[in-house]
């Protein structure tokens, strides 16, 4: 998983041959998480309030996003930035490479963003010859083993640190020990040099605030608050989802990101970018451009089910407690995002052609949806999506395979048809007697292979209508009597 | 004398004819006067929860029809059965049609077997003897769907002779989520496995759950995995009076 868009996500080829070290050092990272975040919510007694209000919100911006994002732009522009609109990923590499050649850019820092990945920015870049260099130490990372993230929060959580040391020795020509604190030693001096060195910031953003026009970053690191400080240059790329109306309302999400995605009550640092620099003297670029990424966004808007998905404000809450992403990790996912959040947005965003699988790979456990600080009905829009898959609906025709659709239509058949259902019944214990052993199935045939290859089947009873019918109403009639 | 319906579940009609005896001997014991409609078949949350909506609704029909020819409660031994049935039937018709007013009807009486118990017969204690270290799973949709956190316990509270002792991650889904178990069924073992080196840690001689679909895949994970641990459907453990098992 690198910087391209992928044309089919496999997620089933990929949970086969998951590497060993993910889902440990995956469990390792996330169970510290829930329990931080379980914390600091109990601490809040107005937390399902906040919850409410924050989805009351975020819903209303989605329903009004073109009077926000209009508001924001004037308000961008009136604080003395430049908006530029990206209808596709292209379009936003385009006009950040644009502005990176009208200022001579050969290097740029950059702060953790999805949205970046999201359109493989990096990869734009360096074809261009201007070197990105990821500033955020997890990203950092990724970006030295030549991967993508495989959680929104943590980029690199599948890594453990025996790993990252042996990256770090490798990419940076030294011997780095299996130390955290020493690895953040070495990635510190490598990229203290390179802020002082780079002629201009990219960021993602947390928030825009329609209001103000102001930029939110949520960080923990002080690397965001280099990049957008020390080069004379920050270019902004940010999804159109993420404009709130007001700072009213970004009291309300800040106090759910920070304890939803690591446990704190608020990040190390919060920053809020209006415009460049005004006077000389004052902190801050020169000159600040913000990229308002479509790419896909405004059609998946149209979905009155589909597009809560957009309530989303990326803490990562409901990866770190699906039991299905700890087993499997983010690059199960098959593109930046990842977790329960990744499956329902990707089948939207890439479409049900290439992420098809991703609906189904869920439980419907609805543990994430507990946990969501905005209330995204996730196990809803997973049901939803499968619809789309399976039979089709307004937005795309159906991907399931054939033989399943077949086989589902037999089934209905067989459940409604109370005789085909009772022969069934009746025959099956018969047939699969040929695979009994003592009281277990320890191997059936196909598709039933596919449970026993993990565990046996309880042989198939079928007793209960036949004692009904005979035994239990001979014995009330005779105590009738 | 209260009167009510047997929802045994497909699962449960295939696999569990022992629990569902059990079901029946302890509601008749509560003086309830049980009916079974052989029309059942499945709810249909199998093809709900693929995508295959379409096919789900004669399925349902085919059940409100069975269910409609009494108005006594419907019982299930399935937190998450029962939930297809009171929580998704009404979303499959449209409103203002007959099929939508039955299945508002069906799905308001529809329960689920320790809801009943506790929550309608307003009973606690069934009588039950069972002197072994218990644990307990709770299911997903048991817990979340139906939104039933304290029944089980209740009920398992006061068997006598049990001593409790909680799963580090009770609340945790056991990999089976219906088809999953066959589509990824790599990831859906790798969940299980979690879920029974959780068991084996908790040191208890038995695991209860109210869900047929996580007990086959937690009963055979432990088989699989060489553990004596019992699991056992909460049915047939207030079923026992003395400690015979």
């Amino acid at each position: 998983m690198t910087h391209e868009v992928p044309t089919y996500i496999g997620f089933e080829e990929y949970s086969e041959r998951v590497p060993a070290s993910i889902p440990s050092a995956v469990q390792q990272a996330t169970n510290r998480f829930v329990s931080g975040r379980a914390a600091r919510v109990s601490e809040l007694p107005q937390w399902e309030e906040l919850r409410q209000i924050g989805s009351d919100i975020r819903l209303h911006t989605i329903e009004h996003m073109d009077v926000y994002l209009t508001r924001l732009e004037e308000k961008v522009k009136a604080a003395g930035g430049h908006v530029h609109w990206a209808q596709t990923a292209e379009d936003a590499n385009r006009i950040v490479l644009q502005i990176a050649r009208e200022h001579n850019v050969k290097t740029a820092v950059k702060s953790k963003s999805m949205a970046t990945e999201e359109i493989g920015l990096n990869h734009a870049l360096e074809q261009a010859g201007i070197q990105a260099i990821e500033t955020d130490l997890g990203e950092y990372i990724i970006q030295l083993a030549g991967t993508g993230p495989s959680h929104i929060i943590v980029p690199a959580v599948h890594l453990k640190k025996e790993e990252i040391a042996a990256i770090f020795s490798e990419k940076l020509d030294m011997n780095a020990p299996a130390d955290p604190i020493e690895l953040a030693r070495i990635a510190r001096e490598v990229l203290r040099e390179k802020f002082l060195n780079a002629e201009m910031g990219i960021s993602g953003g947390n928030f825009l605030v329609a209001e103000t026009g102001t930029l939110v970053m949520v960080t923990n690191e002080g690397n965001g608050r280099m990049c957008t400080t020390v080069p004379d240059l920050h270019v902004a790329v940010v999804g159109i989802d993420k404009v709130i109306p007001d700072w009213e309302s970004l009291t309300v999400f800040l106090k759910l990101l920070a304890r939803s995605a690591t446990g704190q009550k608020l990040s190390t640092y919060t920053q809020f970018i209006t415009g460049p620099r005004c006077e000389e003297g004052e902190f801050g670029p020169k000159e600040f451009h913000l990229v308002l990424l479509d790419n896909g966004r405004s059609n998946v808007l149209k979905d009155p089910v589909g597009r809560e998905v957009f309530k989303c404000i990326r803490c990562g809450a409901c990866a770190n407690v699906c039991p299905v992403y700890k087993n499997v990790g983010g690059f199960a996912y098959g593109w930046f995002i990842s977790g329960p959040i990744g499956a329902i947005l990707s089948p939207q965003m890439l479409g049900t052609k290439t992420a098809r699988e991703l609906p189904y790979a869920s439980t419907l456990c609805g543990a994430c949806a507990d946990v969501c600080p905005v209330k995204i009905p996730i196990p809803t829009i997973l049901r939803h999506l499968r619809r789309r898959v399976a039979q089709g609906d307004a937005i795309a025709l159906p991907t399931m395979p054939a033989p399943i659709r077949v086989t589902a239509s037999l089934a209905s058949l067989a459940l409604t048809q109370n005789w085909i259902y009772r022969f069934g019944t009746r025959l099956l214990p018969t047939l699969m007697s040929v695979f009994r052993r003592d009281n277990w199935v320890p191997s059936a045939p196909y598709p039933l292979s596919r449970w026993t290859k993990a565990r046996p089947l309880p042989p198939f009873t079928a007793g209960f209508r036949n004692w009904w019918k005979n035994v239990r109403s001979a014995k009330t009639k005779e105590s009738a009597r | 004398m209260p009167k009510a319906q047997l929802f045994i579940t497909c699962l449960g009609d295939q696999f569990y004819t022992s629990t569902l005896q059990n079901m029946t001997h302890i509601l008749e014991r509560l003086g309830v006067e049980l009916i079974f409609p052989p029309e059942q078949t499945c709810c249909g949350q199998p093809l709900f929860n693929n995508g295959f909506e379409d096919k789900t609704r004669p399925v349902a029909l085919n059940f409100m029809h069975a269910f409609a020819k009494s108005d006594a409660p419907i019982i299930g031994p399935s937190g998450s059965c029962v939930s297809m049935v009171k929580h998704h039937y009404p979303s499959l018709f449209k409103e203002g049609t007959p099929e939508h007013t039955l299945a508002v009807d069906i799905s308001s009486r529809t329960f689920e077997f320790t809801e009943y118990l506790v929550n309608v017969l307003k009973v606690t204690d069934v009588g039950a003897v069972y002197s072994h270290k218990v644990s307990y799973h709770a299911s997903c949709h048991y817990l979340r769907e139906m939104g039933l956190k304290t029944e089980a316990k209740t009920l398992l509270n006061c068997v006598k002779g049990l001593e409790f002792v909680s799963l580090k991650e009770e609340e945790t889904c056991c990999g089976f989520g219906g088809a999953f178990t066959v589509t990824y069924p790599e990831v859906s073992r790798s969940m299980m496995e979690n879920k029974v080196k959780d068991i084996v840690a908790s040191g208890a001689d038995t695991v209860v759950m109210c869900e047929p679909g996580c007990l086959m895949n937690v009963a055979g994970g432990l088989h699989k995995a060489g553990s004596k641990i019992r699991a056992m459907h909460i049915i047939d453990l207030l079923a026992s009076r003395e400690d015979t098992l």
